[in-house]
């Protein structure tokens, strides 16, 4: 895999190379004390490793290299087995999040009741695919495995609330009050 | 309970957090504190009660109320004044269950849905509240632990062994053997382990277990660790449950300020300390070596199994894991007698399981049912039959390492003996039922395709293996299959069986195989035919509207994000307008035979790709 050059986003959030002339987003940079201030809730021991970057997700929604350079060193801890990690854990990004992050279950009862036609008229409305960022940052798109909400498939979960049943028709107007100046764009 | 103590239970797990209970538990709070003031006395103090998933996730947000035993569905927050007012008096009728008979039901024991299960791992789901410590020892908690302090380690182990347990996780080993080997190594520390890594992409019992009943799996813990001699033990959860993790840690908390957990469980100088590791959200994490080396901190990935972890688990000592819902089972067991488990289920399969029925059933949700009930009574009396009157097809147990059965099987008594007979297995008890409108060569792909980006890419065969058979599959679903495609897919999936490290790519197969064993025509309709009988495969799929059932009620037209649905406008006032697809627009995303109700929208063979 390409190494990343001076520290920007070359990978997408499942870690891999980024094609040339994909639009790459900015990275925001996160001052390091509040990178230490997490790593320092741990013992500088191996089995945290991951605790701490899930910590570092939540606080950050991605992994910036220079946090993950720090817990390297903090855990005497090669680095390549720390982006090893990184890559192979879903729930880890090394890619910075859209402002809104959706999430469609492509759970297996969500997928039977079409839940791909839901990707795909979200690609129609916004231009991304599952991985992706919207140019302006506004969405993120995602897919997930079940969401404990089958009953109500297809499901789909942005910032934490939950749309069940949702069909094609309905998707635009659920999009359009998270758009810029939208309800729940607060 | 005092005598007119009146208790409203609102279902605040994930399913009807989605339909907005948390708003109606707030609207009946607020409904309660505003009638309390004038109306307390005739009706008795109503205490409200956050609890866990009660099951019938279809019909939520759900409000009990106890001890009338009556149940609303569907509540919406401008109800709550209704359901107050209604206290201690007649039921407000709009929101009972109505069955298809059209009689409002009062009670859950009414609701077919209830009737057919019988409650063990999921006995104080909903109706207790998960954060109150109190609460479950109202219920009868910790009495299990209470009684195995009384008892020595391996009278413990008996009595597991005598109850049949088998572990609910997928490989249905029997609990009390694993217990037994684990003690029976020398090797010092031990440590327990509570797999709550749930990563069948269509179960999500586990979730409900810890979200609703957090203290039932921490005291089934606390007895295995109390059986094989651990001081030290882990719940690894999801990172993404959300809900969960909270939960079981405010658990946790509670249990050892009450002394059921720390440097001397009740007093009695036995020491077990337990910690929340939270998963990183990767399937192959929930088998065994892969979960323990993301404990360790090691990138998740299985090791071969020549060595069990009951003899080297966690840093190489004994270790036992168990699936959250086994531990569930597990302090039943010991408070009322392995006799009353083991008196359920069939001959080699004791107890009850929960089932995640889903899909295309009427009604659905969590359900707990003795095993050995017939998949016919699941998805018929316990379902309701298949919805939007369409008709049965297949139904799929055990998630990405289980398979499809047919209608001819519906009569199968499902334990884990008839079903791992059948291709497909148990599993975490996810049950998806599928109609007439579920293509069996789309769902393998999808399989194939999930298990994919789940395989750690360790082993060879799991590696290439399922990326190869994931490309045979949608060629097949493109219309690009070949007549050598289905031996070809057979020959993949016997290497996967045979030479894969680890389940995942053992079982990876399953929904290959039976799909090609039970459904042959489908496959052979999307080769030979170049056509998807289902109407699922887009690239061989179109709408069309059959004139003859067409209303021209213009729900299809609505239905189509791209406005592929064109009318005619009617040529004479005592016309009708008609409606056709324009066969350059429509992706057959089907959005339009959804919204249909009269079959008007039909799928048919898309020519151009039928060169
Ligand atoms: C690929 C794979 C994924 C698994 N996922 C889970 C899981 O999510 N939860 C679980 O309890 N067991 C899972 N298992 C089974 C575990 O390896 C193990 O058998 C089980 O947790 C033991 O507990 P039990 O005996 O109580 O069932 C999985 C196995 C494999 C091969
Ligand atoms: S499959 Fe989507 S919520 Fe379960």
């Amino acid at each position: 895999m390409a190494a990343p050059e001076n520290g920007a986003a070359q990978f997408n959030a499942t870690g891999e190379a980024v094609a040339k002339g994909t639009l790459v987003l900015e990275m925001p940079e996160v001052p390091r004390e509040r990178i230490e201030a997490i790593i320092q809730c741990y013992p500088p021991e191996r089995r945290y490793a991951l605790a701490v970057m899930q910590d570092m997700q939540h606080s950050f929604d991605y992994l910036p290299r220079t946090a993950l350079e720090l817990l390297a060193e903090y855990m005497s801890f090669p680095l390549a087995q720390l982006y090893s990690m990184a890559t192979s854990y879903k729930a880890l990004s090394l890619k910075p999040k859209g402002r809104h992050i959706i999430k469609v279950c492509d759970g297996t009862a969500c997928h039977i009741k079409a839940s791909l036609n839901i990707i795909d008229e979200l690609d129609r409305l916004l231009g991304i695919r599952p991985g992706d960022v919207t140019p302006d940052g506004q969405f993120s798109l995602e897919t997930v495995n079940c969401l404990g909400s089958c009953a109500l498939a297809p499901v789909v979960l942005i910032d934490g609330t939950h749309y069940g049943k949702v069909t094609l028709e309905k998707l635009s107007g659920i999009l359009e009050s998270y758009k810029p100046g939208g309800e729940c764009d607060g | 309970m005092a005598e007119n103590t009146r208790k409203l239970l609102v279902c605040c797990d994930t399913g009807c957090l989605a339909n907005n209970a948390r708003a109606v538990a707030d609207a009946l709070e607020a409904a309660l504190a505003a009638a309390g003031l004038d109306v307390a006395v005739e009706r008795g103090s109503a205490e409200l009660k956050r609890t866990g998933c009660i099951g019938q996730c279809s019909h939520g947000p759900i409000v009990k109320v106890h001890p009338d035993d009556i149940c609303y569905y569907r509540v919406k927050p401008k109800h709550a004044e209704k359901i107050v007012a209604s206290l201690g008096g007649e039921p407000y009728q709009p929101l009972l269950y109505r069955d298809f008979d059209g009689e409002p039901k009062l009670r859950e024991a009414d609701n077919p849905f209830y009737a057919h299960q019988k409650k063990i791992a999921l006995r104080h789901v909903g109706l207790i509240d998960p954060l109150s410590l109190d609460d479950y020892l109202e219920a009868g908690g910790y009495e299990a632990l209470k009684k195995a302090l009384t008892m020595e380690p391996q009278d413990i182990i008996n009595e597991i062994k005598a109850s049949g347990l088998r572990g609910r996780g997928g490989a249905g080993f029997l609990t009390g053997n694993k217990w037994q080997a684990a003690a029976s190594y020398p090797a010092q520390p031990k440590y327990v382990v509570c797999n709550g890594d749930e990563g069948d992409p269509g179960a999500f019992m586990d979730r409900s277990l810890l979200e609703g009943d957090p203290h039932s799996v921490i005291e089934g813990l606390i007895i295995a660790a109390l059986a094989v001699g651990a001081e030290q033990g882990y719940l690894y959860i999801r990172d993404e449950y959300e809900l969960a993790l909270p939960v079981v840690a405010t658990a946790l908390k509670q249990a050892e300020a009450a002394g059921y957990l720390g440097s001397s469980i009740q007093g009695s100088g036995r020491k077990l300390h337990l910690e929340i590791v939270r998963g990183g959200g990767a399937f192959v994490c929930g088998e065994s070596s892969a979960l323990m080396a993301s404990i360790e901190g090691r990138v998740g990935e299985p090791r071969s199994k020549y060595i069990r972890s009951v003899e080297r688990g966690l840093w190489d000592k004994p270790t036992v894991l168990n699936n959250v819902e086994t531990l569930a089972n597990v302090p039943f067991i010991l408070s009322y007698g392995s006799g009353e488990f083991a008196k359920i289920g069939t001959a080699g399969s004791k107890g009850t399981k929960v089932f995640s029925l889903v899909g295309k059933v009427k009604r659905s949700g969590l359900v707990e049912v003795p095993m050995g009930i017939t998949l016919r009574s699941l998805i018929f009396d316990i379902g309701g039959g298949i919805a939007d009157r369409r008709s049965f097809k297949a139904i799929q147990t055990g998630g990405p390492s289980g398979g499809c059965l047919p209608e001819s099987l519906l009569d199968l008594e499902v334990d884990f003996e008839s079903l791992t007979d059948h291709h497909t297995m148990v599993g975490s008890g996810g049950m998806i039922v599928m109609d007439d409108r579920s293509c069996m060569v789309e769902v393998a792909h999808y399989y194939v395709d999930f298990l994919c980006g789940e395989s750690c890419g360790k082993c060879t065969p799991c590696r290439e293996g399922l990326r190869h058979m994931r490309e045979i599959l949608e060629n097949i679903c493109k219309g690009q299959g070949k007549a050598s495609d289905l031996e070809e897919l057979e020959d993949l999936a016997f290497a996967l069986q045979e030479a894969s490290l680890c389940g995942l790519g053992k079982t990876a197969a399953n929904p290959v195989l039976s799909t090609l064993r039970y459904f042959p025509e489908e496959y052979e309709a999307h080769i030979k035919e170049r056509r998807c009988p289902a109407g699922v495969c887009k690239p061989l799929t179109l709408m069309q509207i059959d004139q003859e059932a067409c209303t021209s009620c213009r729900a299809c037209l609505k239905a189509c994000p791209l406005g592929s649905v064109k009318e005619t406008p009617a040529a004479s006032p005592d016309q009708k307008a008609t409606y056709h697809i324009d066969p350059a627009l429509c992706t057959a995303c089907g959005s339009c035979r959804e919204a249909c109700r009269f079959e008007a929208v039909v799928a048919v063979r898309r020519e151009a790709t039928c060169a």
